[in-house]
């Protein structure tokens, strides 16, 4: 167990891409930080530079109290679990999850002893002397995450192990990994781009867009008060509804459409307005008017998709609530509306 | 020959991806017709010929073509005393080890270095798959050249060394020219194969390695030399044939005019036999011999090797 540091951690590739900007962040003891952005933000990389199979262009890693840019990966008492597993298909259960630790060189009855162990904990007993190609996705996710296991190593770091995977074991395996994660309290650094995952799964999350750290925050931190539009509009779904407006004298959205509620302090002119498909609700004292113009159901809730003064808006109603295509007035729920700057995007 | 080609198909499918498509024909007669140029052209190159040496070989031709006696197994019982005839047998058996060691072994220490340049890469590989155009007569030639007694390069390298290098005149001297002509020609095949067999190992896979074992030599023997062995065993069985078989050129412009006591692989001590000495029943049952040689050799890649090597 060890907490980690990255101070003003760079990576520019050869051909003078610069797939990060100098970061810093630290990982306390025992928590799991799950890296979410979208494709090309630079997670993986990241997670690759603290497993060690990326230079480190600048800055300074530290895992525990060893500064490790210069450290082999295989010396750096890390765990990856991989995308597509990275089994050695030619090994078999057993094999795979020893092999780690016959190169540290630990007597065999002691493998046998902690593979054993491992394999209980994950029901994998009974594959331990087959290969790989003979056990389904799941298993073989299990197979990784034993891997990673009998190395009681460090720190676990996970490489989007879930997106190949159906979605109803993604669920299932969501949940297995977070109580293991609970269980011998490693501290983690989990990549994903799936926003679910990263709700669900994190202590905390850093969102990451081209290159840069967005937010750092706790799950609810980042769903309650997003420090951009980009984090605003990656994290949540639907995601949140985001008009250009201005602040004058009171916060209008285009077209004259006065919004309730406190404005920004110190800042007038055009804005953008943030609001979440769930903290409005169809009322007839409500200010918005709403062209409500499809209706998706999604069993627990109903998404309707419109329009408020000429910009594309979504609410979420509860099941019970009927809706109809047309026009309806929405009220806005305390705090509801969050502003951000119209050019950078950050909130204001 | 045709017998190499259709060992070269069976590997090929079966280590690459194996779906196999059955399409379904409509007219049963298509497929049949679509089959007849190869099987005709295997018929009338190898069936119609093996079948006329199996004949043969229970024959004694008259040297001088005007007929022949039919002697039942005495070619073959000859075969079995022939001092010459074991020599060769006990070279062939060299040779074949040799060529196939070296040319695998080098070949894969070739590919795995090249599998590590990043810049320059596509160039540095196609100069090494260069030689592969070089027909084998022709790689024979340079070798005689490169191994001349009096203006050879590599004489006069080996000379420097204290090594007075007699090609055609000492008997192991004329066999490692043999053997290192031999080997040259054939890493270019065996090293595009190992190539992409390397680059066939997915990058995730050796990262997990790269985290499981920090020895670089560990990783190659436990993870990546292990994913190679079925490229490996392919690569075995179609060296042995090409040392074998597909050194005739290079051994024929090697010994060319001298063939007396100079090393001789079987196959061309078929040809010396056969066309030089004009004992054709003795060579047709060499050839016999040759092809039961070959038909075990296929029997035991189909049976063993392709079993015991399947992973994906």
């Amino acid at each position: 167990m060890a907490k980690v540091n990255l101070q003003d951690v760079r990576k520019v590739y050869p051909n003078g891409h610069e797939a990060l900007v100098p970061c810093s962040f630290d990982i306390p003891d025992g928590e799991l930080v799950v890296l979410v952005g979208p494709s090309g933000c630079g997670k993986s990389t990241l997670l690759r530079m603290i497993a060690g199979l990326e230079e480190i262009t600048e800055g300074q890693l530290t895992i525990g109290d060893r500064v490790v840019n210069h450290v082999d990966p295989a010396d750096r008492n890390i765990a990856m679990v991989f995308q597509n597993y990275a089994l050695y298909p030619h090994m078999t259960v057993a094999q795979n999850m020893g092999y780690g630790l016959k190169n540290r060189g630990l007597p065999k009855p002691e493998i046998d002893q902690k593979v054993r162990d491992a394999a209980d904990m994950l029901d994998l007993t009974e594959y331990l002397n087959r290969r790989p190609n003979q056990l389904s996705g799941g298993q073989r996710q299990r197979v990784a995450m034993g891997r990673a296991i009998v190395r009681s190593p460090d720190l676990f770091l996970f490489d989007e192990p879930l997106s190949n995977l159906d979605a109803k074991l993604r669920n299932q395996m969501r949940i297995e990994i977070r109580a293991l994660q609970r269980r011998f309290n490693t501290t983690s650094v989990y990549v994903t781009h799936d926003q679910v995952e990263a709700m669900t799964m994190a202590d905390r999350i850093i969102v990451l867009n081209k290159g840069q750290i967005e937010q750092i925050g706790t799950p609810s931190q980042i769903y309650g008060s997003p420090a951009s539009t980009f984090v605003a509009s990656f994290m949540g779904a639907p995601p949140m509804n985001l008009l250009s407006g201005s602040v004058g004298d009171g916060v209008q959205i285009d077209g004259g459409i006065a919004v309730s509620g406190p404005s920004p302090q110190g800042h007038t002119g055009p804005v953008t307005i943030g609001i979440r498909p769930e903290d409005v609700e169809p009322s007839e004292a409500g200010v918005l008017p709403f062209e409500v113009s499809i209706i998706e159901e999604l069993g627990a809730q109903r998404l309707l998709h419109g329009e408020i003064g000429g910009q594309s808006f979504s609410v979420a109603v509860p099941k019970d609530q009927n809706a109809e295509t047309g026009t309806m007035k929405l009220a806005l729920k305390p705090g509801a509306v969050h502003f951000f700057h119209n050019e950078n995007g950050r909130r204001i | 020959m045709a017998g190499r080609k259709a060992l070269g198909h069976r590997t090929h499918d079966g280590e690459g991806t194996d779906h196999v498509k059955r399409s379904a024909f409509k007219n049963p007669w298509l497929p049949i017709l679509l089959l007849v140029p190869q099987l005709s052209i295997i018929a009338v190159f190898f069936y119609w010929p093996a079948g006329y040496a199996v004949q043969t070989s229970f024959f004694l031709q008259d040297p001088f073509g005007f007929g022949s006696t039919y002697v039942g197994l005495e070619n073959y019982t000859d075969l079995a005393t022939s001092t010459n005839y074991l020599d060769a047998l006990k070279f062939t058996a060299v040779f074949t080890t040799v060529v196939t060691f070296f040319s695998l072994g080098i070949a894969l220490l070739l590919a795995v270095k090249a599998d590590k340049v990043i810049r320059g890469a596509r160039s540095y590989r196609t100069l090494l798959m260069w030689v592969y155009a070089v027909a084998p007569p022709v790689a024979g030639l340079m070798g005689v050249m490169l191994f001349d007694q009096s203006r050879g390069n590599l004489t006069q390298l080996l000379q420097s060394f204290g090594w007075d290098f007699t090609l055609g005149v000492s008997y192991w001297d004329t066999a490692f020219a043999m053997m290192t002509v031999s080997v040259w020609k054939q890493i270019p095949v065996n090293f595009i194969f190992f190539l992409s067999g390397l680059q066939a190992i997915p990058n995730s896979v050796r990262e997990a390695a790269l985290i499981d074992n920090k020895s670089s030599m560990g990783r190659f023997w436990d993870v990546t030399f292990p994913l190679l062995a079925p490229t490996g065993f392919f690569l075995l069985i179609i060296n042995i044939t090409y040392a074998l078989f597909d050194t005739f050129g290079i051994i024929d412009t090697i010994v060319k005019g001298e063939p007396g006591n100079n090393p001789m692989t079987l196959v061309y001590r078929v040809f010396v036999d056969g066309f030089r000495g004009g004992d054709l029943g003795g060579s047709s049952a060499q050839s016999v011999v040759l092809m039961i040689l070959v038909l075990i050799l296929t029997v035991v890649q189909f049976r063993l090797l392709e079993r015991r090597i399947h992973y994906t």
